[in-house]
């Protein structure tokens, strides 16, 4: 199975990214030891490198690890400025000048002891949320973000609609303020301040009116939105199950994620919640008539990747087999914390995705802007319309 | 196939309605051309077809549509999707996806057709419409013409009966409008589609047509064989304006029968002289002369090293086909746009002390902030003025009065100056009507008014004939002489032959970022088959360009007489 070398090219069925993806991100938000969470960041690293596309936003990912690192520096720089959470056992390490603050403003205390213990506290509590991003970065690099939303339940569909037609109308956008603006030092004083502003955005404004305006009658004229079978009484079940089904997996996930909360209020509630929103979106379903071209198939690496991230979040939660502090080293006493060997072979397993999932397909051309980066493996020819149906 | 009964339609708003008790019937398998100038109804007739008129739209229609047994009254657009087909004039904005496989599926998704019939039919609008090689690519990327058969491609792929266009070339090239207008005629012959076509370049399709609705423009539809209904049209091509002055009948529609029936006529034209087009140019001192002018846009030239003067007086003719270098050039003469290399000097003005020159290469990618405000000395000065290719990016006021007085104002004009122009270009327009209600001639003489108002010496228009019809054309042909009278140099870039013909001194064609032809348009249009007009197809070897040239030389041996 792992022997890439001679599987098909193809993509891998977004939702199985998706699953895998929120699957680390469940476990990441159950830890704060920093060797689970750098093994984390390896694994996500890895599997991005090793099956993202060539495609636009298969290159997006830096950017999250930039925002990530920003994360991790923004709290350790909050919690050194406002010396919070510092206990008399602390080891300190630096004081910066203490600015003293008002009465009435007695509650925060501005500069003052920098301790170690603090610090490293913010610091893990950073990392955890940066993982928790490059999660989310990492599924939105290796899912083609269009495919994502056709897999969207058919009650759902106007939504996915909406936010394809706002991604491929903001390169025009661009472009309209390009025109526009160039066009106005055509004249011979262009205008400045407020109305050089209004002299752009009134065009472009226009212009944009009267594209979307175009797109709304190409789309009626092409089917979009026929009539399928809901009725009134149809319609407010459908928003009744919803509402409910949300309420159940909001409180779900809080006692899921929240260790502290009674495990009772957990799965039944996201069980619960899930069951309804699953009947509401079947019921909203049914008045969407419509088929999808060339849909991604769900086969055995799909299997295998989503329930490769599923298990690790599994394995964090349920913390048999292993000491459950591990996954939230104390600071007190200050000392290396250790790796628990089962949560680390079950990241490591996640990992797997990046032999897993199929090579993702080679495009020649697809991008005539950007030509492709050179492929380090023997690639196979380039898949052709039949190859990528399979 | 497609049934008028009755029908009438009014936009509320407006006091006249635009199609008053409309009856027709369309057959099977038919190409139907409706021919109209501008705001005649053309879009309406067309949009009535599929409901989108007036359930998009708005107004009120009387009467009874019916497609394939359908009534649009019961069916709105979305339902009747698997039997009418519509293409719009821009493909760019009807698309939904942005791949071309995933554009052709689209409405076969919506119809919720199954998957292995969705891949079939799709394969097969690929080869039928020449988009095999494109399938992968993204919308964006493809050239005019390819964008237009794919739009034409993803309303096929739901098999619909009837196919409604509007205007489907008028935003191409003519190669483009080629390729898009065999796609079209191949569909009627090869699948017996009914399709209805709405067209401003009549030259293009009416050899095609099997049949022609013409809408004069009072709401009332005229319906017949073409021979028949071009003999009183509002508009014609000139093939048709040249065989009603010769009286031929029946009337010829395409180059070929006029050439057959126009053997009497290059007889009677072979012993009389050739009046020209326009009144020759004195030479004299060029107002502008560019030099190795190059412009760049990362590795790709779009203009090469290229030289021209432009002379007082003279209209010049920029031809060439979309992506040649055009606009890049135009813009780098006006001093707006980039110029990587080369120079552009003005002469000065006698009367007043000489600027300095604007020699001085400016670099690529200097600061291109959001809000630049540099204007180059030139155009400062008010020597050279620029109409673009979307007019409308110049207005950003909600009247017309309100952009005049704009125009003054950054003049440093005389008041109602502005005003002045305009009422000269196209008199009676309001001042309180808002721009962008304004017919798309009307905008263009408006932001030409707008830009003529700090009086400049060289006028420069980007493609200003798109979307102009007959009247129109021959308007702008009529201000652009009276422009040259006044001793200002003129160039327009344009796709249309007779266009150019009519109006211009000199044309000059670019390929790929080069000069290739530069001279008097009666050479360089003639030389080339591709580019010769109508009359000089029909009246060749006699050098004759425009039908009012032969008017004129037979009305001039009919007075000799």
């Amino acid at each position: 199975m792992t022997a890439s070398g001679r599987r098909l090219p193809r993509a891998l069925h977004p939702a199985a990214w998706w699953l895998w993806a929120i699957g680390m991100a469940t476990a990441v938000s159950r830890t704060t030891n920093p060797l689970l969470l750098a093994l984390v960041l390896a694994v996500l690293g890895l599997v991005v490198t090793e099956r993202r596309t060539e495609a636009p936003w298969a290159r997006g990912f830096r950017y999250y690890l930039g925002m990530a690192l920003a994360v991790v520096a923004i709290r350790v720089v909050f919690r050194c400025v406002f010396a919070s959470g510092i206990t008399p056992a602390d080891h300190i390490m630096f004081r910066l000048p203490h600015i003293p603050t008002p009465s009435w403003y007695a509650g925060i205390q501005l500069g003052g002891p920098v301790s170690l213990e603090a610090t490293l506290s913010a610091a893990t509590d950073g990392l955890r949320l940066a993982c928790l991003l490059c999660c989310i970065g990492a599924a939105n690099t290796l899912a083609n973000p269009k495919r994502a939303l056709r897999v969207l339940p058919g009650a759902l569909y106007e939504l996915g609609v909406a936010v394809t037609v706002s991604l491929s109308v903001a390169p025009q956008l661009v472009e309209s303020v390009q025109r526009v603006n160039r066009a106005r030092r055509l004249r011979r004083a262009p205008a400045t301040g407020m109305r050089a502003l209004r002299s752009v955005v009134i065009p472009v404004l226009e212009d944009a009116l009267e594209r979307s305006l175009h797109l709304a009658a190409a789309m009626d004229s092409r089917g979009y939105g026929r009539a399928g079978t809901a009725t009134r009484a149809s319609r407010r079940t459908t928003a009744a199950l919803m509402l409910a089904g949300m309420l159940g997996l909001c409180t779900g996930m809080y006692g899921l994620l929240d260790g502290t909360t009674p495990r009772a209020l957990g799965l039944p509630a996201l069980a619960a919640g899930s069951l309804l929103c699953c009947a509401g979106l079947a019921l909203g379903g049914r008045r969407v008539r419509r088929t999808s071209y060339r849909p991604d198939p769900w086969r055995l690496p799909e299997w295998t990747v989503a329930l490769g991230g599923c298990a690790a979040a599994v394995l964090l939660f349920w913390t048999a087999g292993y000491d459950a502090g591990d996954l939230d080293p104390s600071l007190y006493p200050l000392r290396w914390p250790s790796l628990p060997l089962l949560p680390a072979g079950a990241i490591l397993l996640a990992g797997a995705a990046a032999f897993a999932a199929p090579p993702p397909p080679v495009r020649a051309g697809a991008s005539a802007a950007a030509p492709p980066a050179p492929q380090p493996a023997p690639a196979p020819a380039p898949p052709t319309a039949h190859e990528a149906a399979l | 196939m497609i049934r008028f009964d009755h029908v009438s339609v009014l936009y509320s708003g407006s006091a006249a309605p635009v199609l008053r008790d409309v009856d027709l019937e369309i057959e099977e398998g038919e190409l139907c051309l409706v021919v109209g100038r501008t705001g005649a109804g053309k879009s309406t007739l067309l949009g009535a077809v599929n409901g989108l008129v007036p359930h998009f739209t708005g107004g009120t229609l009387a009467g009874r549509v019916t497609v394939d047994g359908r009534d649009t009254a019961d069916h709105p657009p979305r339902e009747l999707a698997d039997v009418v087909g519509v293409v719009g004039q821009d493909p760019l904005a009807g698309f939904v996806t942005d791949t071309v496989e995933e554009e052709l599926a689209y409405a076969m998704e919506q119809l919720a057709l199954p998957p292995d019939v969705m891949r079939k039919r799709v394969e097969e609008t690929l080869d039928l419409l020449g988009l095999a090689d494109l399938r992968h690519r993204a919308l964006a990327e493809l050239s005019g013409g390819q964008q237009q058969r794919v739009a034409i491609g993803s309303v096929l792929t739901a098999h619909p009966r009837v196919l409604v266009l509007d205007e489907p070339t008028s935003a191409l090239d003519p190669t483009a409008a080629e390729e898009v207008l065999a796609a079209i005629t191949r569909l009627v012959h090869d699948l017996g589609v009914t399709v209805l076509l709405a067209e401003h370049r009549l030259e293009r399709v009416v050899q095609y047509a099997d049949r022609v609705l013409h809408l004069p423009g009072d709401g009332t539809v005229a319906d017949g064989a073409p021979a028949d209904v071009f003999r009183g049209a509002t508009v014609a091509p000139p093939v048709v304006d040249l065989g009603r002055l010769a009286h031929w009948d029946p009337l010829p529609l395409s180059v070929r029968d006029a050439r057959r029936a126009a053997a009497g006529l290059r007889e009677t034209l072979s012993g009389l002289p050739v009046p020209p087009v326009r009144p020759d140019v004195p030479a004299r001192a060029p107002l502008l002369s560019a030099t190795g002018v190059t412009v760049r846009y990362g590795d790709v030239i779009a203009v090469r090293a290229v030289d021209l003067d432009l002379l007082p007086g003279q209209i010049t003719a920029l031809m060439g086909r979309n992506g040649a270098g055009k606009s890049s050039l135009l813009w780098a003469l006006h001093g707006a746009g980039p110029r990587h290399g080369g120079t552009v000097r003005h002469t000065p003005r006698t009367d007043e002390p000489a600027p300095p020159p604007a020699g001085v290469p400016r670099r690529a990618g200097g600061s291109r902030g959001l809000l630049r405000r540099r204007t180059p000395a030139a155009a400062q000065a008010g020597e050279v003025a620029l109409v673009p290719q979307t007019p409308t990016d110049l207005l950003y006021l909600e009247t017309v009065g309100a952009e005049l007085a704009q125009a003054d104002r950054e003049s440093a004009a005389a008041p109602d100056t502005a005003r002045g122009i305009l009422d000269r270009l196209a008199p009676g327009i309001p001042g309180d009507s808002h721009p962008r209600d304004l017919s798309e001639g009307q905008r263009l003489c408006l932001v030409l008014a707008v830009q003529l108002t700090s009086a400049p010496r060289v006028v420069l228009l980007d493609e200003p004939t798109r979307g102009l019809d007959y009247q129109a054309k021959r308007a702008l042909t009529g201000i652009v002489a009276g422009l040259a009278a006044e001793g200002r140099s003129v160039v327009i870039s344009t796709h249309d032959v007779e266009f150019a013909a009519t109006c211009a001194d000199r044309v000059v064609v670019m390929a790929d970022g080069d000069v290739v032809a530069d001279g008097p348009t009666a050479a360089v249009i003639v030389a080339s088959p591709a580019f010769a007009p109508q009359t000089a197809k029909i009246l060749a070897p006699l050098p004759y360009l425009t039908v009012a040239q032969v008017e004129q030389a037979l009305a001039t041996a009919g007075a000799g007489q």
